[in-house]
């Protein structure tokens, strides 16, 4: 077996145990990149230099987790490597600090493997809106991989990285690990230090991991979670091991299964793969109960509004004089604005500052913005109604598998709906986890997500951590890369 | 409803965006479908209800007022499109 194949807890083992350095991990990774880089197109810098540097001065005794390298989605600010967004913006932008998730990736002695694409400043669901071009999906090199952390998920279902750190405003993280046959987590807003991620909607951005299996899934959140006084919204909470109660099981535990995300819309094969799961968990001790909520469309409609219009204001930063892009012609200092910010943009991000300046301007403000807030209210209380009486939510995490590259690009709304399952977890802020629950008939993966109550990561991870032993998905199904 | 062009514009220039007169319809037709996919927020009742505005715990974040100097100065000047004497260079202001 490959080196590159193995999970991380598996790669630990095998370091531990002397059977294999930090050098050979590296080199089998870097390998494995240069081979399928060109088919899957999953990065937009590669650090193999430093990364085999690094690799040769590993001293083991720093943490279990020194030597181990990783992938970190091109909008999470890395100190003397390039952070595009994957646009033409910050094609050249070179942070000068790192973030805090990647302060604690350093504190491990954990090597990078590069900047991983994504759909131009996470705006998307497909990574075809990425400035450096379309990443292409593993099972299928004509599918898409999902977004907008699509870079980060090919990569991880594809082996060119054992794991990647990414972010998720709508689904980000979720939708593309379900595209790609992976894990994907969405922690609890306020769980995981935001300094350093590029601002898409503050109310809503979260970076979580994408792993190849949920102990590697419980690994990474363990070293990334935990107050930040440079993020003011990050909680104080004492610190956990979300790899504990991994293996405890689901005996007794209340799963709520909202009849409306199994509706119009959403494909038949996701539907009974999914109810396969979830027949399984309760052969396996759960009470699973139907239940009600009403509100994936409304919610989608919230996300938009809201989303867009803290877009609008946090984009206003890219100003041309700072950092970032600069139009070559103007002739005055509005113009310098103006022609920067038009042509430093792509066609996606603009529509969702038109959106964002038209729902936060005068006139219509109340009609759209504050009744969206409103709204936003309303599904928290539907939320915290359905977790009364249970300890999670299990939905389908993307309406359908993974489609043809091209076929939505040019429909945004076609686009928006694929965040139609995610998006009310980003605006109750709780925590959701997606898993590899089957294939379709076509061999493409199917995601499942399992929604917990605030702060419940260790509930959820315990729930997918079962279905993962019990469905053996990694051991069954493998990307085709045709 | 009927977003109109002139509506297009106005935003676009509160965005300090330029759109071109051949996407100006794209734009506009793409906003229309937004708003109007965005309506079905009109169905819930909302009279008494409060805003939300985010959902972190956190109510007066409060910390000490230490000042707290950023060093590598050159590495953030490097990002400058322009730059003159470690100052970032803009067009003329004043006449």
């Amino acid at each position: 077996m490959n080196l590159y194949e193995l999970t991380v807890h598996e790669l630990i083992e095998k370091l531990d145990n002397k059977e294999i350095t930090p050098e050979e991990i590296t080199r089998s990774y870097i390998d494995r990149i240069n081979e399928k880089e060109k088919d899957i197109k999953a990065f937009v810098t590669i650090t193999e230099k430093d990364a085999i540097e690094k690799s040769k001065n590993i001293d083991r005794k720093i943490s279990k987790f020194a030597g181990i390298p990783i992938g970190i989605k091109d909008n999470i600010c890395t100190k003397g490597v390039r952070t595009t967004c994957s646009s033409k913006m910050l094609e050249n932008f070179i942070s000068p600090y790192d973030a805090t998730v990647m302060d604690k990736i350093n504190a491990q002695n954990m090597i990078t493997l590069g900047k991983l694409n994504m759909d131009e400043f996470a705006m998307g669901a497909s990574t075809e809106y990425s400035y450096f071009g379309a990443t292409k999906n593993p099972w299928n090199l004509n599918k898409v991989p999902g977004g907008s952390s699509g870079g980060s998920a090919a990569a991880v279902a594809a082996d060119m990285v054992p794991w990647a750190l990414s972010s998720d405003t709508g689904g980000s993280v979720r939708q593309p690990a379900a595209l790609c046959g992976v894990v994907g987590l969405k922690p609890t807003y306020g769980l995981v230090s935001r300094y350093g991620l590029v601002a898409f909607a503050s109310s809503l951005d979260q970076i979580g991991p994408i792993t190849k299996d949920v102990e590697d899934c419980a690994n990474l959140l363990n070293i990334i979670a935990g107050y930040d006084n440079k993020d003011s919204t990050s909680a104080k909470l004492p610190q956990k091991d979300y790899t504990k109660n991994l293996k405890n099981g689901v005996k007794g535990l209340k799963i709520g299964v909202p009849k409306e995300f199994f509706g119009e819309g959403i494909n038949e094969e996701v539907k009974e793969k999914i109810k396969n799961t979830i027949e399984l968990y309760k052969e396996l001790g759960a009470e699973v109960e139907e239940c009600s909520l009403d509100i994936a469309d409304e919610a989608l409609a919230v996300y938009y509004i809201i989303a867009c219009a803290e877009a609008s204001s946090n984009l206003g930063r890219f100003d041309g004089i700072r950092y970032g892009y600069r139009a070559k012609n103007f002739e005055n200092l509005d113009e310098l604005f103006i022609n920067s910010r038009s042509e430093g943009f792509g066609a996606e991000v603009k529509r969702r500052i038109i959106l964002g300046t038209y729902v936060l301007s005068s006139g219509y403000y109340d009609a759209y913005y504050k009744k969206a807030q409103k709204v936003r209210t309303f599904i928290k209380q539907e939320f915290e109604k359905l977790f009364k009486k249970y300890d999670v939510l299990i939905t389908p995490t993307s309406p359908t598998v993974a489609y043809d590259i091209g076929t939505r690009s040019t429909n945004p709304l076609e686009m928006y709906l694929a965040d139609l399952c995610t998006v009310s977890v980003n605006i109750v802020g709780l925590p959701g986890i997606s898993i590899p629950c089957g294939v379709d008939k076509n061999g493409l993966p199917i995601g499942m997500q399992i929604i917990g109550k605030s702060f419940g990561e260790e509930t959820i991870l315990k729930v997918a951590y079962l279905a993962e032993q019990k469905l053996e998905f990694r051991n069954k199904y493998k990307p085709e890369y045709k | 409803m009927d977003i109109k062009k002139e509506e297009i514009l106005h935003i676009a220039k509160l965005a300090s965006l330029k759109i071109k007169e051949e996407e100006i319809e794209e734009y506009r037709k793409n906003l229309q479908d937004i708003l109007e996919f965005a309506n079905i927020i009109n169905s819930v009742d909302t009279e008494y209800l409060e805003e939300t505005n985010g959902t972190s715990t956190n109510i007066n974040f409060l910390r000490e007022d230490e000042v707290n100097n950023f060093k590598d100065t050159d590495q953030l000047m490097k990002n400058a499109p322009e730059q003159e004497n470690n100052m970032f260079k803009i067009p003329k202001v004043i006449n």
